[in-house]
């Protein structure tokens, strides 16, 4: 069978492993409408048991910071300690800060 | 153990495991990465299926035999599948055809094995039911799909639907094993599960732009024994292994 030239669009595919988890970035995929995505997300990522809940969506709707910018727009913040929360001390128990 | 009892497992078994094998030779020669593994997986879960089925019956078979045995020492003639499932994966249409001809009635067919009196059977429908269910959703988008694609797409489907539809009548042939499981509470009333297939392909059809096929020719066959030409060449590969070396083990 002979391979396609045109793959479909690229999708971004992210995996909830369990409910109230985040969504985690997994990979992407190609394909040409939103039923194909959400299938071809399910049956690349999630044959192994690793889902609770999928979010697909297309690459080129994600807003992103590209490389040149990064180094103006996440500021190193070594300088600024004061930024940091980290002068608390916390009550006994607290594990999730 | 009763033979049609052992006829059951292996018309359902055979079904998976000789459409498992059409759609294994597609592995790696899809239309694209994703689809190739969709394919693929569903592939797998037919073999899972018919290697649940083999394994039940293996120990009741005589002589004793494994599920591995069942799958691959068999000879053609004792083979039960029907003839849908070993037809040639000539183009994209053709595989996505057979496979919801297949999809359709294995939806209907373990929706209502759920019910069976044999607790097996009940329980391995209600575990497999899940994955049916999906495929008979992706596939059914595919027909929808290359129903409503390019000009080329349309004619393969409608090429494909009117090729494959002789072998369709077949999975609802009530031989004397369907007979006894029906009378046994066993399996399910095939005209039932007929008339709800009936009505799942009017849907797609008419979602897909493909006219109700006018042909009424059938062909039988396979659930009884009798092949078509294809099932040899399958066989001869999917045994070569085990005839050359018939103590490998996984």
């Amino acid at each position: 069978m002979k391979t396609i030239e045109n793959q479909g669009e690229l999708w971004e595919v992210f995996i909830q492993s369990k409910a109230g988890q985040p969504f985690k970035h997994v990979g992407s995929i190609h394909a040409f409408d939103k039923n194909m995505a959400i299938e071809n997300a399910r049956d690349t990522y999630t044959r192994r048991g690793e889902a609770h809940g999928m979010w697909v969506v297309k690459s080129q709707e994600i807003v992103s910071v590209s490389m040149s910018e990064a180094a103006y727009f996440f500021e190193d913040m070594k300088e600024k300690i004061y930024r940091h929360p980290t002068f608390y001390n916390l009550p006994e128990g607290v594990t999730h800060m | 153990m009763n033979t049609a009892y052992i006829n059951l497992f292996l018309q359902l078994a055979d079904n998976s495991l000789i459409l498992a094998h059409r759609l294994s030779e597609n592995c790696s020669k899809g239309p694209f990465l994703e689809e190739d593994l969709a394919i693929t997986n569903v592939a797998l879960d037919h073999i899972g299926l018919a290697e649940n089925l083999l394994n039940h019956i293996a120990n009741q078979h005589t002589p004793i035999q494994t599920g591995d045995d069942l799958a691959f020492k068999r000879k053609e003639s004792d083979y039960r599948n029907c003839l849908l499932v070993e037809q040639p994966n000539i183009d994209f249409a053709h595989i996505i055809v057979r496979q919801f001809f297949i999809d359709a009635f294995n939806f209907y067919y373990y929706s209502a094995l759920t019910r069976s009196k044999d607790q097996f059977l009940s329980d391995l429908s209600y575990k497999s039911i899940k994955e049916i269910t999906y495929h008979l959703r992706r596939i059914s988008e595919w027909m929808v799909r290359l129903g409503n694609g390019t000009e080329e797409s349309k004619r393969r489907l409608g090429s494909a639907f009117e090729n494959l539809w002789k072998f369709t009548p077949e999975l609802f042939e009530i031989t004397p094993t369907d007979e006894w499981a029906f009378q046994e509470g066993i399996a399910p009333n095939l005209k039932a599960v007929q008339s709800d297939w009936l009505e799942k392909i009017r849907e797609i059809l008419y979602m897909s732009n493909l006219k109700f096929p006018q042909n009424t020719k059938a062909i039988h066959g396979g659930k009884m024994g009798i092949h078509t030409e294809y099932l040899g060449y399958i066989l001869c590969e999917m045994q070569y292994l085990t005839n050359k070396y018939p103590d490998a083990i996984w």
